[in-house]
């Protein structure tokens, strides 16, 4: 997983609630193998739709930030969601509110998702609606996100997520500092509740 | 000194934490991990960093979103398609793992087909990459949907790394009216609720109309938990829970079985147990519903008329409003009976269960489509028993396609789609834009509302129409 520490692109706002991962990958490309690349899958549908989606207006070409608006990324917990924005280049979302699997699925494919309050995010996407084109900064270890004129503001991250994304951490790994855990609560589990287990047919 | 009481999820959450770290995250055991063709990114991940299936014997393979609805005997046509079927038994068998394949006479649909097969016990941890794993939270198991790195973790260490959600109480006391179906009831929860309402938490479903539900009913409710954003739903188990369990192949037998029932009467939440937020609502004021727009949060009341953008003082969701109104091919103010539907779908892990094959039948018997349609059970012996019961020549002879037991039309990854521009009044669980098809319009109500839909071309309130 590429670490995120700081990031200077151009933002793009979408101004739709609730945009689920069927929209951002149809489910017809979900057998593609990853080495394929999910970039050109990224919302394929949404973007042959009546006018031009916003990353394909101009001025928004090479965008690196999406603003959303509440619930990005509910519905389907598909990871090639995530594939689709990391290929295209979308390294960070922000939102009012994100589906948890999600949210999840971001922070292990090192795709930040920033959660603004509702009238940060709404401001926000307004500025970036009239002002295609606008960069924003995102410096991950200050845990701040920054316009172009400066005023920093400050946004919360869950500590190991944040540590996760800054040092491209292999989860497994970690896991597994805590076999011993794990082997002792498989054999409590077999001495005091057998029924856990399932009974082969 | 007494216990601090504590919820149902409290009581399965605590019973699995194996670790926490100084950030609050929990190790959790997971003892049921079950899989479908979407799992092969993971075995990618295992096999890439040459690790090992840690509990084969927790782990359960069927193949649901890609297999077809009809002609199993011949060679699937499209390659990519076979590719995902084969490919899932491949790495099953390669690493141990029981596999529910095409010619399994318990195939079906991952979250039908767990609970059938006594896989999916009370008090269970139970993970899938799939986001309506909440399903298995009818039996008062915390079941939630992971992504594929999440996938592969379990697979590698039978565990997962999550914060305790914050929980959220649903309790609908009362009697529900005549048709009203659990799946008006869930759908009417996340209209209250909101999609992403419930972001966060973990639901619990509470109060004497849904102690009422049978196990089917409290399936399709823990089953669209997700619609709300809840990663998981959950219903204390009772004696309708034990009696569906006994004597399923998977679950514990004889003084097992006992043991097992013992264990799980004290999961139910503790009184003075605290949520961190509560939602009520009367079974009775709930309507057979249906959805207009392109969230599942706009289920309204099937006598409604499409909603008015105009109205909405909001000038973002006004537009959100429109954007939806348009796909859907909706006008403002038209009632929602007076809208025509195209076809039917009758299927997916929200309602393709033997009691929702019998309320669709039970409204078409002797009658005749005026759509075409597809039903599709959600598992061979649902399958069967509905062949036993003749329904399958019901909806033949209404007019209506009897499939095999797959996802089909849910998310039509398997080739069945709804034409583009075409509106279906489907049982399914989303009606994102696009998910039944490109540019496929869908309306989300109960069996028996689809199969009234079916009937008269048209959105349709059952209580007009019915039964013969
Ligand atoms: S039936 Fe639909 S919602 Fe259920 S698992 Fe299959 S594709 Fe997903």
């Amino acid at each position: 997983m590429q670490p995120f520490t700081t990031l200077r692109a151009v933002a793009v706002a979408l101004d739709v609630a609730n945009v689920d991962t069927d929209q951002i990958l149809p489910a017809r490309f979900l057998k593609k193998p990853r080495s394929a690349g999910y970039g050109g899958f990224l919302f394929h549908d949404e973007r042959r739709r009546g006018d031009a989606f916003p990353l394909d207006r101009p001025g928004n070409a090479g965008a690196g930030i999406l603003v959303a608006d509440r619930n990005f990324g509910c519905g389907s917990s598909r990871e090639g969601a995530v594939y689709a924005l990391v290929d295209a280049g979308i390294r960070c979302v922000v939102a009012p509110s994100f589906g948890d699997i999600f949210a999840s699925n971001a922070a292990k494919n090192g795709l930040l998702t920033i959660t603004l309050p509702e009238d940060a995010a709404a401001a926000l996407r307004a500025r970036l609606g009239a002002e295609p084109g606008t960069v924003l900064t995102v410096d991950l270890p200050a845990e701040t996100l920054t316009g172009p004129e400066g005023g920093a503001i400050p946004f919360p991250i869950d500590p190991f997520r944040k540590r996760c994304l800054v040092e491209g951490l292999d989860d497994v790994d970690l896991t597994l500092e805590h076999a011993d855990a794990i082997a002792a609560y498989e054999a409590a589990v077999a001495r005091d509740e057998p029924w856990r287990v399932p009974a082969r047919t | 000194m007494t216990a601090e009481p504590r919820t149902l999820l409290d009581k399965v959450w605590d019973a699995h934490v194996m670790a926490t770290r100084p950030d609050g995250q929990a190790l959790l055991a997971i003892d049921r991990h079950l899989l479908h063709e979407g799992s092969f990114h993971a075995f990618g991940m295992l096999d890439h960093a040459g690790r090992a299936v840690r509990r084969p014997d927790l782990t359960f393979a069927v193949a649901d979103h890609y297999v077809p609805s009809r002609d199993r005997g011949a060679p699937i046509p499209d390659p990519e398609i076979a590719t995902m079927v084969s490919g899932l038994a491949g790495n099953a068998g390669r690493h141990g793992i029981r596999h529910f394949g095409l010619e399994d006479p318990g195939q079906g649909i991952v979250h039908v087909i767990a609970p059938e097969q006594g896989l999916t016990l009370p008090g269970l941890t139970v993970v899938c990459g799939d986001s309506h794993t909440s399903t298995h939270g009818a039996f008062g198991a915390l079941g939630f949907g992971i992504g594929a790195t999440e996938v592969a973790h379990v697979l590698a260490t039978q565990a997962l790394w999550q914060r305790r959600p914050k929980s959220l109480r649903v309790t609908i006391d009362g009697r529900l009216g005549p048709h009203v179906a659990a799946k008006d009831v869930v759908l009417a929860i996340i209209a209250a609720l909101g999609a992403g309402g419930a972001v966060g938490h973990v639901l619990e479903y509470a109060g004497s109309a849904i102690r009422g539900l049978s196990m089917e009913g409290r399936l399709t409710i823990c089953n669209m938990s997700i619609e709300a954003g809840a990663r998981a739903g959950m219903i204390a188990p009772d004696d309708t829970t034990f009696a569906f369990l006994e004597g399923r192949p998977f679950a514990p037998r004889g003084d097992a079985f006992a043991r097992a029932v013992a264990a799980w009467r004290a999961l139910p939440t503790d009184d003075g147990a605290r949520f961190d937020r509560e939602v009520v609502l009367e079974a009775g004021a709930i309507a057979p519903t249906v959805t207009w727009g392109t969230s599942p949060e706009t289920a309204v009341p099937v006598t409604a008329a499409v909603p008015d953008p105009s109205a909405e003082a909001d000038g973002t969701k006004a537009g959100q409003m429109r954007a939806m109104l348009d796909y859907m091919g909706l006008a403002p103010g038209t009632p929602l009976e007076a809208v025509a539907i195209d076809r039917v779908f009758i299927g997916s892990c929200t309602n393709s269960r033997i009691e929702d094959l019998r309320a669709a039948a039970g409204v078409l018997r002797g009658r005749r489509a005026a759509v075409p349609g597809l039903v599709v059970p959600g598992s061979g012996p649902v399958r069967r028993q509905a062949e036993a019961e003749g329904l399958d020549a019901v909806f033949r002879d209404a007019g209506l396609e009897w499939g095999e037991p797959g996802c089909s039309m849910c998310v039509g990854i398997n080739g069945d789609l709804v034409p583009a521009g075409e509106r279906c009044a489907s049982t399914t669980n989303r009606n994102f834009p696009g998910r039944q098809g490109p540019n496929a319009r869908t309306h989300l109500m109960s069996p028996a509302m689809a199969a009234a839909a079916a009937l008269t071309g048209r959105l349709t309130d059952i209580r007009r129409l019915g039964t013969p």
